[in-house]
């Protein structure tokens, strides 16, 4: 399988940064035509004097990005958390205090289902139950509805994280007469860390990504970036060159933790995708 | 002992209520709609039963059925060419280790990226005026295309934007696999004179099946709830030919406010996808004991 001969390091090499450099691409133009003046966009050039003028439009106080911005880490950490804590419980719940199968099989069999069905099928059940409860146009409703997305992904990576605490670990801290919550903190939590990690870094991402749902349920106080990139699209004259500013500034968490924490999201993607 | 009981369910609780709350009651709420015509008065829901004919109107509607057609062959095309292309990236790159952490973090970048600005970045480049891409054919001495306005076009174009997005997940996935594989096995056979592709043929594709049914199942669920890119890139349009279901349900729901109508074209939308889970599920559980 491996031939080690010079030409074929090469050949590989060759491809692996055509390809590198097709998926990357489009990043770097984006950010280019954010920092072009919209004519130096429309003519195309190559060669342009970069300038602000974009981010300032976009943080001025006519435009909502800054709002958007703000919300968006709201929404995505608070459902980060809740997320966290609600999913770490129900794991060490569902594998290690004895359920019965069957409460273990329809939990996680439900959550699957849930997981692929597109989430807008459910995102009008939700608009009618939070209007009648006054939770619509609230980050509060748009914080629940993440957190239920992304419980799911968050139930079976804890889950693989869980699984792997020894038993012997959570036997003895028990026998020396620790109750359930000190076992949880004191045993189990430092030993997930990695596992909250990973989940805590791509629940934060997905909720930050997150179209659909929010688009349904807020209006424009409570919008999220990725409304705020859709409202430049849909405007008739189209502020291409804003637009891209705002876009280079939204991928600024992919981008970031991508960076600082990439080992945690491959583990997070990989242990997501093989269960 | 009592108290391992009480902790048992406390901790289970929260999950379980929220699902309860924002999946379960939501469902049957949603499943109750689709029986009738709502009307909005004040804030509150005025609800007029009208039996089965949510779901009569569904098999006459145009936009819902090309939108089903085109989701469909949108993720049957669209996750074939990235499983094929992933797989031959896979194979030609396995054993690159020198930048391996680069290339990760490269190819991870897409999937990182809100689907919303994946949009808006391929709209931009799509543009008939100053796009890079008919910027790039005109050089080429060739003839601009309008990519997203031309219906011909159109769910072609929406496509590639999805391969260039998803290949490099099939890609890392399939890699992962391929070279967790034993390798004793290949110098067996170079050993007993198989050629590399008798070795492609009959030892990697029949150890990767587990791997490539698992991507593909993962991408083909993904696939089907296709929205951000096309909401930002064609809006369903030019016409219908880039409507996908997940699109027509925001349309009729909020869009048109038909709340009765959408929730049913919701529920057969999740019957339909929940039947499929089930038949794969099924016929996945038949291979293993087969």
């Amino acid at each position: 399988m491996h031939s080690d001969s010079a030409t074929s390091t090469f050949a590989r090499h060759a491809v692996l940064s055509l390809s590198a450099l097709i998926v990357i691409f489009p990043f770097l133009w984006i950010v280019a035509a954010g920092f072009k003046n919209q004519i130096d966009l429309l003519l195309g050039k190559f060669l342009f004097v970069p300038t602000w003028r974009n981010f300032e439009a976009i943080f001025n106080s006519t435009s909502d990005f800054a709002r958007n911005f703000l919300n968006s880490i709201i929404v995505a950490s608070t459902s980060m958390v809740l997320v966290l804590i609600v999913a770490t419980l129900a794991s060490y719940s569902l594998y290690r205090m004895r359920w019965p199968s069957w409460v273990l099989h329809s939990l996680l069999a439900w959550s699957v289902v849930f997981h692929m069905v597109p989430p807008i099928t459910l995102a009008g059940a939700w608009f009618t139950m939070f209007r009648s409860l006054g939770l619509d146009n609230t980050l509060s409703g748009i914080i629940l509805a993440h957190t239920t997305l992304n419980l799911p992904m968050a139930l079976w990576m804890m889950g693989v994280f869980i699984r792997d605490v020894p038993n012997e670990l959570v036997d003895a801290a028990s026998m020396d007469g620790a109750r359930t919550p000190q076992i949880l903190r004191h045993v189990v939590l430092p030993i997930v860390r990695p596992g909250l990690a990973a989940t805590g870094i791509l629940s934060f991402i997905f909720s930050w990504n997150e179209f659909p749902v929010v688009l349904t349920l807020a209006q424009r106080q409570t919008a999220t970036v990725p409304i705020g990139i859709g409202k430049y699209a849909q405007e008739n004259t189209v502020a291409f060159t804003e637009m891209a500013a705002a876009s280079t500034l939204s991928m600024l968490p992919a981008f970031l933790l991508l960076l600082i924490a990439q080992r945690f999201i491959v583990r997070g993607l990989t242990s997501g995708a093989v269960k | 002992m009592k108290n391992d009981v009480f902790w048992r369910y406390m901790t289970l609780m929260p999950a379980v209520v929220l699902f309860l709350a924002l999946t379960i009651v939501p469902m049957i709420n949603l499943f109750a709609l689709s029986f009738h015509h709502i009307e909005w008065i004040e804030r509150a829901a005025v609800w007029k039963s009208v039996g089965w004919s949510n779901y009569a109107a569904a098999f006459e509607d145009n936009l819902f059925r090309a939108g089903a057609v085109n989701t469909v062959i949108f993720a049957v095309v669209a996750v074939s060419i990235q499983m094929v292309l992933g797989f031959m990236l896979a194979l030609l790159t396995t054993g690159v280790t020198r930048g391996r952490l680069f290339y990760r973090t490269v190819f991870l970048l897409p999937i990182l990226v809100p689907g919303i600005i994946i949009g808006a970045i391929w709209k931009l480049m799509y543009s008939y005026d100053f796009g890079v891409i008919n910027k790039t054919a005109i050089f080429l001495g060739m003839s601009p295309q309008d990519w997203l306005g031309n219906p011909h076009l159109a769910l072609a174009s929406v496509i590639l934007v999805d391969v260039w997005h998803w290949t490099p997940f099939c890609f890392l996935l399939l890699l992962a696999a391929l070279e967790s594989l034993p390798q004793d096995i290949y110098e067996a056979a170079r050993i007993d004179g198989s050629s590399p592709w008798q070795a492609l043929r009959f030892i990697t594709l029949p150890l990767m099946l587990p791997a490539i049914a698992v991507t593909f199942i993962f991408r083909m669920i993904l696939a089907l709830k296709v929205f951000d890119e096309v909401y930002l890139l064609t809006g369903g349009g030019p016409g219908t030919s880039t409507e996908v279901v997940s699109f027509t349900i925001y349309r009729r729901f909020f869009t048109e406010d038909r709340p009765g109508y959408g929730a049913a074209i919701s529920i057969i939308t999740f019957a339909t996808v929940a039947i499929l889970i089930f038949v794969a599920g099924r016929i996945s559980r038949r291979r293993k004991v087969a």
